[in-house]
C-alpha cells in the first residue's frame, strides 16, 4: 500500500515528527511503501543538516535522511514554509543570494502541489501535527 | 474509518469533537497525549465507555508506556497496540481522519 | 503549472479547519493548500469545526498586528471553483455566532450531516 505522510511540526518541540518517523518505519517493515513525506509549517525544520543534538538524544533530521536513503523515500519541505523559516537548499541559496544552504541529505524543497499529489496518488494520507 | 486523536482530553476538545462526529463503523486510536483519555476513573471515562458501545478504541502502547501507564490503568476493552498495529489499522480502514 | 497532474484521478478532498486564525499559522497555511490544490481539479469541500468557525468571522482587520489579512481570501474561493464550505452548527452556536457573522456564503450543517461529510470524503487534510 502507498502511504503519504504529512508532518506539521518541527523536531524536538512536539512528538509529531517522532510519531511520523516510527509510523513510517513500521509501515516499511510491514511491506508498504512511503510515497512521500511532506513537511509543512514548522515541520520544515526537520530538514536542517545543522542540527547537533546531544549524543544521548536521537538525531531527528539524520534519522529521516537515513530512512530515505535506505528506502528511497521522497522527503519534501514546503518551499513557502521553508523560505520563511530559513531552510535553504543549494538552488534557493543561489536564487536568494544567501551565503549558505542548510538542507539535510535526501530532503528537497518543493511546492504545496507535492502535498496535493500525495493526497491523490497515495492510498492513505496520514497527518502528524499539533 | 480510522480516527486518530493526539491531544489530552483534559486540555483540548479534539477527542470530544471526534466522538461527536464519528459514525458507528469507526475506530478511534489514541496516540501521544491522547492516551490519557483511555484512563479509568477520570472525568471523561464514562463518556468513553458510552462511546464504546458503537466504537472500538485503541491506544498506542509506546506512548502509554512512555507516560508511566499500562493496560491495568485503562478502561476495559481498550486495545493496546504497537506501531505495527497502528499501520494495520490504517490499512484495514479505507480512510483516516486525524483530530489534532 | 509544474505540479499539475495528468492522471485524471478525481478524489473527494476534505479540508478540516479547526483552528482560530492569527494565533497560529495553521488557518492561513491551510488556505494556501486549498488555493494550490484548486489547480488539481479534485472534488473539494471545506469543513469549519470548533475554533475553525472563527476563520470566517466578518470584518477581520490585522492592520495593527502587521500580519496578512487572509480572511479576505475565503470570499475569493469561489473564483477557484471551491464552493462547498460547510460550517458545524454546534461549533458556531457554542461560540455565540450566527451565519450573519460570517464573511462568506456557507452551508451550516448539524453533527449528523458533518459526520456524513467526513465519512464520504476520501482524502482528509488536517493542519
Amino acid at each position: 500500500m502507498l502511504f503519504g505522510i504529512l508532518v506539521n511540526e518541527g523536531p524536538y518541540q512536539h512528538q509529531a515528527s517522532d510519531s511520523a518517523y516510527l509510523f513510517a518505519k513500521a509501515a516499511i517493515e510491514e511491506g508498504h511503501t512511503i510515497f512521500r513525506v511532506f513537511f509543512y509549517h514548522d515541520g520544515v525544520n526537520n530538514g536542517t543538516r545543522l542540527a547537533t543534538p546531544p549524543q544521548d538524544d536521537r538525531h531527528i533530521p539524520n534519522r529521516w535522511s537515513e530512512l530515505a536513503q535506505e528506502h528511497e523515500i521522497d522527503l519534501v519541505l514546503c518551499v513557502a514554509a521553508a523560505q520563511r523559516r530559513g531552510m535553504v537548499d543549494p538552488d534557493e541559496m543561489k536564487r536568494h543570494k544567501k551565503d549558505a544552504d542548510n538542507i539535510a541529505d535526501k530532503f528537497r524543497i518543493s511546492g504545496l502541489g507535492q502535498l496535493i499529489e500525495a493526497g491523490v496518488q497515495a492510498d492513505r494520507l496520514i497527518t502528524f501535527g499539533d | 474509518m480510522l480516527h486518530t486523536v493526539n491531544k489530552s482530553p483534559f486540555e483540548k476538545n479534539s477527542l470530544d469533537t471526534c466522538l461527536r462526529l464519528i459514525d458507528d463503523s469507526s475506530s478511534v486510536l489514541l496516540i501521544e497525549d491522547a492516551v490519557y483519555g483511555a484512563l479509568e476513573n477520570t472525568s471523561i471515562s464514562d463518556k468513553i465507555k458510552k462511546a464504546q458501545q458503537a466504537t472500538k478504541f485503541y491506544v498506542l502502547g509506546p506512548d502509554l508506556k512512555a507516560r508511566g501507564l499500562d493496560k491495568s490503568s485503562l478502561i476495559s476493552n481498550i486495545e493496546v497496540i504497537d506501531y505495527k498495529g497502528f499501520v494495520t489499522l490504517t490499512v484495514e480502514n479505507d480512510k483516516i481522519q486525524n483530530w489534532l | 503549472m509544474e505540479d499539475e497532474l495528468e492522471s485524471g484521478v478525481v478524489k473527494k478532498f476534505l479540508y478540516v479547519n479547526r483552528r482560530a486564525p492569527h494565533g497560529t499559522v495553521y488557518a492561513h497555511e491551510a488556505l494556501e493548500v486549498v488555493l494550490i490544490g484548486a489547480a488539481f481539479e479534485q472534488d473539494v469541500s471545506l469543513a469549519f469545526i470548533d475554533d475553525g468557525v472563527f476563520q470566517l468571522k466578518k470584518e477581520q482587520d490585522t492592520s495593527e498586528i502587521y500580519t496578512k489579512n487572509f480572511s479576505k481570501i475565503y470570499a475569493a474561493l469561489e473564483m477557484y471553483d471551491v464552493e462547498k464550505l460547510y460550517v458545524d452548527k454546534d461549533s458556531l452556536e457554542s461560540r455565540g455566532l450566527t451565519e450573519n457573522d460570517l464573511s462568506v456564503d456557507v452551508k451550516v450543517i448539524d453533527s449528523k450531516e458533518m459526520t456524513k461529510l467526513i465519512v464520504d470524503s476520501e482524502v482528509i487534510f488536517n493542519f
